[in-house]
């Protein structure tokens, strides 16, 4: 029996050593986001410095069209003053009307302006994908060798995943079938169709944090990280209320079922 | 229950005798609550009550969910997302009922290979085995279902590669995929019926689970070391029982307790690390993902149905004896559903006279690799179809049915068990020695 | 059995008490939120105001709007409207109230009724007080206000009922002047 365990050990050492072709996979760098662990929480000035990036650089092409527009004035997210909000959503472009028909008036025959209950506009105008839920969408950290220990310390990585993206153009470009592509060392197969969106010094900080290109690229994907989850502060601090409060529940029936069994077990 | 003697319900006021005459459903809930429990039951006991805690939970926030859910292709992702973003506590409902899945599974995992280890599957308790083998069927069904709901990625493609399936089983398939789907592919008419049934599939475990417990309370509960209570007189059967009530509930609570810690932690603090990223990606049929991959409680299952390719002698021996109509897809398919039909058997694949594990020196080590195989498995499941993970299914695939079809027969025969304890009460008191003079049975210490 | 039983009582029962206590309150946090669940969600709260855009309305027109899942009639009465409710007696009025909600109870004036001063601006909710069917406007009825088709309510210029079985005048919903060009509802 021990033989046939053994003759199963050696086996499957003796393919450890195999290398496996599978699609490159891209690199992700690690990030101290504010947010990551049981006790971290967003950053209020962070997710308001990404949603200027967003707003000057990322809309363009990409649209957010699960996030309602009335939300970055919301509690535990950017925290924008009601009437900033208002502002804002006044001020908002419809960069793709052909996707938004919903907000087209037949009666003015012309797209009406948006309201703070509306979502932020869909964009398919440059075939890129919706941002909403890009950071719960991608994996930045696997493995190694598929048991889940990497996300079970690091987490999942998509904001990571976003900021390494951002960050990871070499400058390289090729044409492939009439299309442009560029390098990119994060992305899975090295080539991405995006053109590099930021260089760094893109926007300017009301606040005069600093603008280079890893710190614009952090700010965005920690906002990114806010429109996919904007109740993380709140379910963190529910689940540290929940699990303190189970843990005296806990500890009172430890000490109940000690008492019913007491005069079982010690007589 | 009929078995173990012990003290009936009698109503005492005329109210209760009243009631007792027209529906005697005070006696019923008296009776099942202070059933007499071996006194032994050790924690691998307690995965019943985390079982059922589950399917409650499960149940009421589905409930909640179905309040806010639209089931329509073009409106179902972003009522998820209006879950999330806009019903008060929302997100903590869809988390709790996602990650309840996860819970439900460990639980079921845990109490399945109690019973496997355990012998709990050996006579009398073939029925309670096998209804338990239907729930967990029905679980499965339930959960492959619900997770197409929020209509991802993961939600689509793992819905076409699970139903296309049945597509290879010979001249029947096809009709009965189409049936399936409604339609030529996974789309709303899928999703609809999918709906319907993810609703109406656990209420119909409730009911198993209820003539679940009716079994085993007739041929009353295993314990550790496999020895039955004794029923020769009440006195005898005290010796070896406790009333549910108040013993097993307390210790059950306590057990359900820690084990919402450790819950209310994850889904507090890591709600989405059991599943899959591309799930937060709306589904789309003309773009596949790179892997597809099932929710971990299948992936035992996905290992075992993409282990069998054309290159495997099997395979091609199986299609050689019925003329080609066994193919590598039929046979992955045959071997998945296999795989779950040697547990079914289990009861009459076990050659052993001994109950339980503990006493069966050589069984221990089989058992254990058995273990370790499931995990590997789980791991394999998730891996690419490539080498080594190939080869390493194979053999993790074969051990599997070898030890349900070979070594269970083989070792009761070949085996020479330890010595088992005579009662359980020799067992119990081994662990919680008598201190002085023996007193009078215990029956209800605390009112 | 031994003797610390009885000096036990208390003690013993305090640890019930206690468990049953935090089991209690377990059952309570997790009951609250599954019936909270169930009231207005964010979405369905961010449209209980809504800003109206009032700068293309001429006199003698109405816009009717949706708010809170009902019409509301927002009016700009001319000055011969204005006139003819102005006249009028509050005791030849069935519903003597001014079923204004920006001002409590009050005699049901024109003043009372309109949002501005000048009386130029008139905001209900063009919902029939008698059952529930939306009003034709644009001077109907006997009353030159509004008329309502379903049982033949009539009310005047100032939403006032003057004939038929309609209960109360129609009713003013909370609303201010934003600015100018913008009224908030709610």
């Amino acid at each position: 029996m021990l033989k046939k365990l053994s003759l199963i050990v050696v086996l499957f050492l003796s393919f450890t050593g195999v290398s496996f072709s599978a699609a490159k996979e891209g690199h992700t760098h690690d990030v101290d986001f504010s947010f990551e662990g049981p006790f971290g929480t967003y950053d209020q000035m962070q997710l308001q410095r990404g949603l200027q990036v967003y707003t000057e650089v990322c809309s363009a092409c990409h649209g957010l069209k699960y996030v309602p527009l009335r939300t970055i004035s919301d509690e535990g997210g950017p925290g924008l003053p009601v009437n900033q909000m208002k502002a804002y959503v006044a001020n908002f472009p419809l960069n793709d009307e052909s996707a938004n028909i919903n907000l087209f008036d037949p009666v003015a025959d012309e797209y009406r302006a948006l309201k703070p209950s509306d979502n932020f506009p869909k964009n398919n105008a440059a075939g890129a994908p919706d941002l909403s839920l890009m950071a719960k969408g991608r994996a930045g950290f696997h493995g190694p060798y598929g048991s889940g220990i990497n996300q079970l310390f690091k987490g999942i990585g998509g904001p990571e995943y976003i900021a390494s993206l951002l960050t990871g153009y070499t400058g390289k470009e090729k044409e492939e079938a009439g299309v442009t592509l560029y390098a990119n060392t994060a992305y899975p197969g090295g080539w991405i169709g995006m053109a590099p969106p930021i260089y760094g010094d893109d926007v300017t900080y009301a606040d005069g944090h600093s603008t280079s290109i890893h710190h614009i690229a952090e700010d965005v994907s920690a906002f990114l990280m806010w429109t996919a989850e904007p109740k993380m502060n709140a379910r963190k601090h529910t689940g540290f209320l929940a699990v303190f409060f189970l843990i005296v529940l806990s500890g009172l029936l430890y000490l109940t079922n000690k008492r019913v069994w007491a005069s079982v077990k010690h007589k | 229950m009929a078995g173990i003697p012990h003290d009936h319900y009698e109503p005492k006021t005329p109210g209760e005798k009243w009631l007792n005459n027209r529906l005697p459903i005070v006696g019923f809930m008296y009776d099942t609550l202070t059933f007499p429990t071996p006194k032994n039951l050790n924690w691998m006991w307690i995965w019943g009550i985390v079982l059922t805690f589950c399917l409650v939970l499960q149940i009421i926030t589905g409930i909640v969910l179905v309040m806010h859910y639209t089931p329509h292709v073009d409106l179902a992702f972003a009522s998820i997302e209006h879950i999330m973003r806009n019903v008060n506590g929302g997100h903590m409902i869809r988390y709790i009922h996602t990650n309840g899945a996860s819970l439900f599974f460990i639980a079921v995992y845990a109490h399945i290979f109690r019973g496997l280890y355990y012998g709990s599957y050996k006579p009398p308790r073939e029925i309670t085995w096998i209804i338990g083998m239907l729930i967990y069927l029905l679980m499965m069904g339930t959960a492959f279902m619900g997770y197409i709901l929020p209509w991802g990625q993961m939600s689509f493609w793992g819905a076409t590669v699970i139903t296309g399936l049945f597509g290879a089983i010979p001249g029947i398939g096809e009709p009965i995929q189409t049936i399936l789907l409604g339609g030529p592919s996974v789309d709303n008419a899928t999703l609809n019926r999918f709906f319907s049934l993810h609703y109406l599939l656990p209420f119909i475990i409730a009911g198993l689970v209820i003539v679940h417990i009716w079994a085993f309370h007739t041929t009353g509960n295993n314990n550790p070391t496999g020895v039955e209570v004794r029923r020769t007189s009440k006195a005898e059967a005290q010796k070896d029982t406790l009333p549910f009530w108040p013993y097993f509930v307390m210790k059950d609570l306590f057990a359900l307790s820690v084990i919402m810690v450790i819950f209310w932690a994850i889904v507090g603090f890591m709600p989405n690390y059991l599943g899959h990223p591309d799930n937060y990606m709306e589904a789309n049929p003309l773009v596949t993902p790179a892997h597809i991959v099932p929710e971990w409680y299948f992936l035992p299952y996905y290992a075992i149905l993409r282990a069998f390719t054309s290159e495997v002698w099997i395979v091609q021996f199986a299609g050689f004896l019925t003329g080609g109509i066994i193919d590598a897809k039929l046979f992955g398919v045959l071997a998945m559903f296999g795989a779950i039909g040697v547990l079914f058997a289990v009861p009459w694949l076990d050659s052993s006279s001994v109950r339980s594990g503990r006493y069966r020196p050589m069984f221990k080590w089989w058992f254990g690799l058995l273990v370790f195989d499931f995990f590997a498995l789980m791991w394999l499941g998730a891996m690419p179809a490539e080498e080594p993970y190939a080869t390493f299914s194979l053999i993790a695939s074969s051990y599997w049915f070898a030890y349900f079809l070979l070594i269970l027969p083989i070792l009761g025969l070949i085996e020479k068990p330890s010595t088992q304890p005579e009662t359980i009460e020799e067992d119990f008191n081994s662990h919680y020695p008598v201190k002085d003079t023996p007193t009078e049975p215990v029956t209800n210490v605390i009112k | 059995m031994s003797h610390t039983d009885e000096t036990e009582g208390t003690r013993r029962d305090f640890i019930y008490y206690a468990t049953a206590g935090a089991g209690a309150v377990t059952a309570g946090a997790a009951i609250w939120p599954l019936v909270n669940q169930m009231n207005p969600t964010a979405d369905v709260q961010a449209l209980s105001s809504i800003e109206v855009s009032i700068s293309d309305l001429e006199p003698g027109t109405q816009i009717t709007v949706k708010w809170l899942g009902k019409p509301v009639f927002i009016r700009r009465r001319t000055q011969t409207e204005i006139n003819e409710a102005r006249k009028v007696e509050i005791d030849d009025l069935p519903d003597s109230d001014a079923r204004n909600n920006n001002i409590g109870t009050a005699d049901a004036t024109d003043k009372n009724r309109s949002l501005d001063e000048s009386g130029e601006w008139l905001v209900m909710m063009g919902v029939c007080t008698h059952l529930g069917c939306v009003p034709l406007g644009d001077g109907a009825g006997d009353f030159g206000g509004w008329f309502c088709p379903c049982h033949g309510s009539h009310y005047d210029t100032a939403g006032r009922i003057r004939k038929g079985p309609a209960p109360e005048n129609l009713p003013v919903p909370v609303s201010k002047f934003l600015d100018n060009n913008t009224i908030k509802l709610g």
